[in-house]
């Protein structure tokens, strides 16, 4: 396969696509979330314009700052408030989920 | 009530035979905007539709832009895909008619070429094609209806063909072919339906066990290789045309080929064009020969891609040759001239060129015999008008 045919018409297939890192486009705040509050609806995964939003067996489990963009929306339709914006600097957990009031 | 199997000649416009083409291929998505003069093969194809007589999904889009978006969309996501367009139609699509091409979507077009406005013309010309020369699309013209049937069979096993994957505009001269009835053949329909096979490319985007991204953003590192697979889409196809074109003609019995040399082996004297021009001036080279002189013809079926052996081949050891332009390029070299005076240098042979029959101005016999005599006088590189008045 020479490199002309792995990108025919710029399609992109599964082996060749690269995991771009795009959360460096973040717009000064992050996601955290609340594990304590959190009832595990999921509706930040299904509202999340990327893929930002980490679930795994059916489980929340925080968030991939590597492509989030910091757009609030998981905040927005979190019903039980467990998702806070916080500053960019903030340290955080890798995944950025916490416990406790 | 059951309909003999069409063997026999049909009275069939240009238009018309489009619309029997694709009743035969049955295309799953049809995306398509009224034109003038293209408005009868998505009329009357439609119709087939209500009538329960061809399965399409015809899309009535709000605009050509829209026509070939949808197209490339339904193209991609894994269906036949095919619509039809002439002049400012194709000017409304031409941006996304670069997109389709560099997407690879194999996408069939049927082309009523007229003229593009200001000043606003509905009558042929090939202004509208000619917009539309650099954009990765193969462009074959057809003479006749009959010769439209058949292209337009041939199109979706040209335009699918793993090497090639680029849209197919099949163009027939507006008015004079897409409403001029005349005897059509076609093959039957399980012949057509065998011939165009199941519709495959390579990556389906409702193919979810092998998810893709498409339509990507390409910045300098990727942009110029992209572009040149369209380089080599047509490198591809000026083999994969002639492929098709034997197949279908083993069927047919008609011969359909990429340039069509007419009075060529002893000429002195050549034109060449596109389109139904070519009828005219084959009856007026009849009568040349009749009188002794050595004249002949060059009919340029498959524009894009410009066969440029053959037509080197065609016209080579002529001592003089009149490439007829049915468009402008002010200030520039017409695209049908420009392409045959490359392919000719630098033999010794005059090449000028002509530019004829704008906005549906006829090209009459006396205008033919009058391209004739001006190849009596060798100018190499000179362009002049036939049949305007200055």
């Amino acid at each position: 396969m020479t490199p002309e045919d792995r990108t025919l018409g710029g399609t992109v297939v599964r082996d060749d696509a690269v995991r771009n890192r795009t959360g460096g486009w973040r717009t000064g705040v992050k996601p955290t979330a609340n594990l304590d509050r959190c009832v595990n609806c999921k509706l930040c995964w299904v509202f999340c314009p990327d893929s930002a939003v980490l679930v795994s067996d059916g489980v929340f489990q925080g968030f991939d700052y590597d492509v989030c963009k910091g757009c609030e929306i998981c905040a927005e339709m979190c019903p039980v408030d467990a998702i806070d914006m916080v500053a960019e600097a903030t340290p955080l957990p890798p995944k950025g989920v916490t416990r406790g009031a | 009530m059951l309909e003999a199997p069409p063997t026999h000649a049909q009275l069939l416009t240009g238009a018309g035979a489009v619309v029997e083409a694709m009743r035969q291929i049955d295309p799953d998505v049809v995306p398509v905007y009224p034109i003038t003069p293209q408005t009868p093969m998505i009329e009357s194809f439609s119709k087939l539709v209500a009538d329960g007589r061809a399965g399409a999904e015809v899309i009535n889009v709000e605009s050509e832009h829209s026509a070939m978006s949808a197209a490339i969309g339904s193209a991609m996501a894994g269906a036949r895909t095919m619509t039809a367009t002439s002049s400012q139609g194709l000017a409304l699509m031409t941006e996304v008619v670069y997109v389709a091409a560099s997407q690879r979507a194999p996408i069939v077009v049927a082309l009523g070429n007229r003229a593009l406005s200001g000043p606003i013309n509905i009558h042929c010309d090939h202004s509208d094609s000619m917009l539309i020369r650099d954009s990765g699309v193969v462009q074959l013209f057809a003479e006749s209806a009959q010769e439209v049937y058949d292209l337009m069979v041939m199109a979706p096993r040209v335009a699918e063909h793993p090497e090639v994957l680029v849209p197919v505009f099949i163009c027939q001269d507006g008015f004079t072919v897409t409403h001029s009835a005349e005897a059509v053949t076609a093959i039957r329909d399980e012949q057509v339906a065998a011939f165009v096979g199941d519709y495959r490319i390579p990556h389906p985007l409702l193919d979810h066990a092998n998810p893709t991204s498409q339509g990507t953003f390409a910045m300098p590192d990727h942009y110029f290789e992209l572009k040149f697979g369209e380089v080599r889409a047509m490198r591809a196809a000026l083999e994969v045309i002639p492929e098709v074109a034997a197949e279908l003609s083993a069927i047919t019995g008609r011969a359909i080929t990429m340039i069509e040399p007419y009075e060529l082996d002893d000429a002195e004297r050549a034109v060449v064009v596109l389109g139904s021009t070519a009828g005219t001036i084959k009856d007026v080279i009849d009568e040349l020969r009749a009188e002794g002189e050595k004249v002949g013809l060059l009919r340029i079926c498959s524009f894009r891609p410009f066969p440029r052996e053959a037509v080197r081949a065609a016209l080579g050891g002529i001592e003089s040759v009149v490439v007829l332009d049915r468009s402008l390029s002010p200030g520039g070299t017409p695209a049908l001239y420009a392409d045959v005076a490359r392919v000719l240098s630098p033999t010794p042979a005059s090449v000028q060129g002509c530019v004829f029959g704008l906005g549906g101005r006829e090209l009459d016999p006396a205008g033919v015999r009058d391209a004739f005599d001006r190849a009596r006088r060798p100018a190499p590189g000179e362009l002049s008008y036939i049949g305007l008045r200055q």
